[in-house]
């Protein structure tokens, strides 16, 4: 038994390393089980609908990117909760912001595009078939990460993306009828998509945790308990 | 600030003890490094190998690096100046710098002190041979004193104040030195040949087109010294010291402890995103005696120039003429300027240096596209709302303006009526007008002792449609600056709506607004 260990650890350790064709965005705030390949292929193009919960899931994918020494910039989201961004796990000083990018929004976008590994994209109104094509390829060939972020139905993005990102049933805990405060949101995120994310999959998950008010919020992994926690409201609420 | 820059040509030879007249090379690492006028007459120049240099001057004579015996040749001609004036920066050896405002109105001008500094380090090293340059700004006075030298009679050159950009103009853009190398040589190619030409570039294209590199070298051909930007003076603390018991007598003792000294500053700074610029070598002796001495790099100080310095200091102190009466029983490395630090070195495998070079230039080009205010980041700061906690800077200013470190931590210190975690993922930067009803369809209102007078039970944001509450909590007032017209008051309520979304409303001046949602 121990050998058949100490092999494992073996090849664990002699395993290569991710070569550049295999990289994958890995999220440790989002449970692996959220996507297909158990992360996010660089060069792909994600779409988030924003409300309810769009923006913290879009602040999460930053929050992997900056906290790993890369580069995250969000154009076109001047209304983008950078507390909140702290508290999911951004590192500030490596998210750069162009809030107002005006006409020129998607010679920026393709600016960034070159030194950015996730970039956050409010659209400033309907995109151009072709803005949209070339900007696609271009994130596939600087292999980034673009996130379009879209209110629900506004259709901003006039193409299908790889993965297409949205929250249902968001559920509020800690807030009372004149008492309380908000404190944790239980959501599922729903990812759907092309090709192997064609599939669409359901994952529950605590979009932010709250263990204590004071202590930086991290998004939960979902880890074995909040499953039950999940069972626990269910049951309450039916009670 | 007005600068004299004192500049001696071909410092290690003349360190060596070499006559200008006989010739003579420095060589290190098989590479003649300098040589004499006269050697220089035979056609040895820096960068050859020695046999070449030999072959082309049979008699000359090779001397072996030593940069120890440069700076204890320097120290005399530093001591010199430092009668004249206490605020003396070593550039290198064989080269300081001094701010000329309070000596030259003591001597009677600048050229009259320029007279009198090339005099006194002439006496001082025993050689004639010290060019001096007076200009505003560092590079502008030590190209001066670079031309001074090439046109051999007059030991000084003096730049009127003010008229550096027209001195500079007509200069080569090689003239930027070897810092900006590379730089100078694309300018070159590109058709950009002196400084007048960069100069008259504008910044924002040059910005977006070379970084901040070219932007630097830019400000330095329009006669604004680089260095006024960002640079600073750092807090005390950031001063690294050691003990040394006992006291140390020989130089390579005291460099062993200087470069664990330096190590520890160049790790502190870079903690804090800063480099330094330019550093107080600092030591005491077992008699009380204190040294000081101030080494600047043009660039920014790696910790192994850091230690470098150190030790050069040390050697100038202890092996030279002038040595303490005692051993040293205390160093100290104190940064006295520092400024944010580009990252522009390389890490050892290079991936992590090398994204964030991708990054920087990608937003240089996106600064030069939008103009450089269109790119921030955020610091975090104290703050009660969760949009005063947070303050944009430009991309690439300094993200601790305004923040002394001392308050370090303020971000995080308790600030009464702070909200709750977690912070609203949505704020907006114009508050959206809101209405608050009651289950009688009235309005919602917030009494002056902070109390709500009904229950709210629907909410419209922004002239929308009415959607009902199913929870909330609230209202926390807040009260600041009520002692000056900036004051102000509000109460903040947090809802549910029943579409499942989560908002922060604040009532101000008898008006509902929505601040934040929890989205």
């Amino acid at each position: 038994m121990e050998d058949v260990a100490s092999l494992s650890l073996t090849a664990a350790r002699s395993r290569p390393l991710a070569t550049a064709d295999t990289r994958l965005l890995a999220i440790p705030g989002l449970p692996a089980g959220c996507f297909p390949e158990g992360g996010i292929r660089r060069g792909s193009t994600l779409r988030i609908s924003l409300m309810p919960g769009g923006m913290s899931l879009a602040l999460t994918l930053a929050a992997a990117a900056t906290s790993d020494g890369a580069w995250a910039a969000a154009v076109g989201l001047p209304s983008l909760g950078l507390l909140a961004a702290v508290e999911l796990g951004v590192r500030l000083e490596r998210l750069a912001l162009v809030p107002a990018p005006g006409e020129r929004w998607a010679a920026v976008v393709a600016a960034l595009l070159d030194g950015m590994d996730v970039l956050l994209l409010g659209p400033p109104g309907r995109v151009r078939l072709a803005d949209a094509r070339r900007l696609v390829a271009r994130t596939r060939e600087q292999a980034t990460v673009l996130v379009v972020l879209e209110s629900p139905g506004s259709r901003c993005w006039p193409e299908a993306t790889d993965l297409e990102l949205s929250v249902a049933g968001a559920t509020w805990e800690g807030l009372g009828m004149g008492h309380g405060y908000l404190r944790s949101r239980l959501v599922e995120v729903v990812v759907t998509g092309r090709r192997a994310a064609a599939r669409e999959r359901r994952t529950a998950m605590w979009l932010p945790d709250a263990e204590s008010a004071p202590a930086p919020v991290v998004p939960a992994p979902l880890v074995a308990g909040a499953d039950l926690r999940l069972e626990a409201i269910t049951a309450a609420r039916v009670g | 600030m007005r600068m004299l820059v004192a500049w001696y040509p071909d410092w290690p030879v003349l360190a060596a003890g070499c006559l200008p007249t006989s010739p003579a090379a420095v060589v290190r690492a098989n590479r003649v490094v300098a040589a004499t006028a006269a050697a220089r007459a035979d056609g040895v120049r820096p960068g050859l190998r020695r046999r070449e240099a030999q072959g082309r001057c049979p008699e000359l004579e090779v001397v072996t690096a030593d940069s120890g015996r440069d700076v204890r040749a320097w120290e005399p001609a530093v001591v010199a100046i430092e009668s004249l004036t206490p605020a003396i920066e070593v550039l290198a050896p064989g080269a300081l710098a001094l701010a000329t405002r309070g000596p030259s109105r003591y001597f009677g001008g600048d050229e009259a002190l320029a007279g009198l500094v090339a005099e006194a380090v002439d006496v001082a090293v025993g050689q004639p041979g010290c060019r001096v340059g007076v200009a505003d700004g560092r590079f502008t006075a030590g190209l001066a004193a670079r031309v001074a030298a090439a046109s051999g009679g007059n030991p000084a050159v003096v730049v009127p104040p003010g008229a550096s950009r027209a001195w500079l103009a007509p200069r080569a853009v090689s003239a930027l030195g070897a810092r900006f190398e590379d730089l100078s040589d694309l300018l070159m190619r590109l058709g950009v040949r002196t400084l007048g030409d960069l100069a008259a570039l504008p910044a924002p294209s040059v910005l977006g087109r070379f970084g901040p590199e070219g932007a630097e070298a830019h400000r330095l051909a329009r006669g604004q010294d680089g260095r006024a930007l960002a640079a600073r003076t750092p807090p005390p603390e950031l001063a690294v010291t050691a003990e040394l018991d006992p006291p140390a007598e020989r130089v390579d003792i005291a460099a062993f402890v200087a470069k664990a000294l330096a190590d520890e500053l160049h790790e502190q700074l870079a903690a804090l995103g800063l480099a330094c610029t330019m550093v107080a070598i600092e030591a005491e002796t077992e008699h009380g005696e204190q040294l000081v001495r101030r080494w600047r790099h043009e660039g920014s100080l790696t910790s192994a120039a850091l230690s470098e310095r150190a030790r050069w200091q040390l050697d100038g102190w202890l092996a030279g003429d002038g040595r303490p009466s005692g051993g040293l029983t205390l160093l100290r490395l104190t940064p006295e300027e520092v400024r944010p630090d580009d990252g522009r070195q390389l890490g050892f495998w290079g991936s992590a240096a090398a994204a964030d070079s991708r990054a920087s230039r990608a937003l240089a080009r996106v600064q030069g596209m939008l103009g450089p205010e269109a790119v921030v980041t955020a610091v975090r700061v104290g703050g009660r709302d969760p949009g005063q906690q947070i303050r944009l800077v430009p991309w690439g200013d300094d993200r601790t303006v305004g923040r002394d470190p001392r308050h370090r931590g303020a971000e995080v210190a308790p600030w009464p009526g702070r909200l709750a975690t977690p912070s609203p993922a949505v704020v907006y930067p114009a508050p959206l007008p809101a209405e608050v009803r009651d289950a009688q369809q009235r309005p919602v209102t917030v009494s002056g002792r902070g109390v709500l007078n009904a229950v709210p039970m629907a909410v419209s944001m922004a002239g929308g449609r009415w959607l009902e509450v199913t929870a909330w909590a609230g209202p926390w007032p807040v009260e600041e600056r009520w002692w000056d017209a900036g004051g102000r008051r509000k109460a903040r309520l947090q809802v549910l709506l029943e579409d499942a979304t989560a908002h922060l409303l604040a009532r101000q001046r008898g008006r509902w607004r929505v601040e934040a949602s929890y989205e």
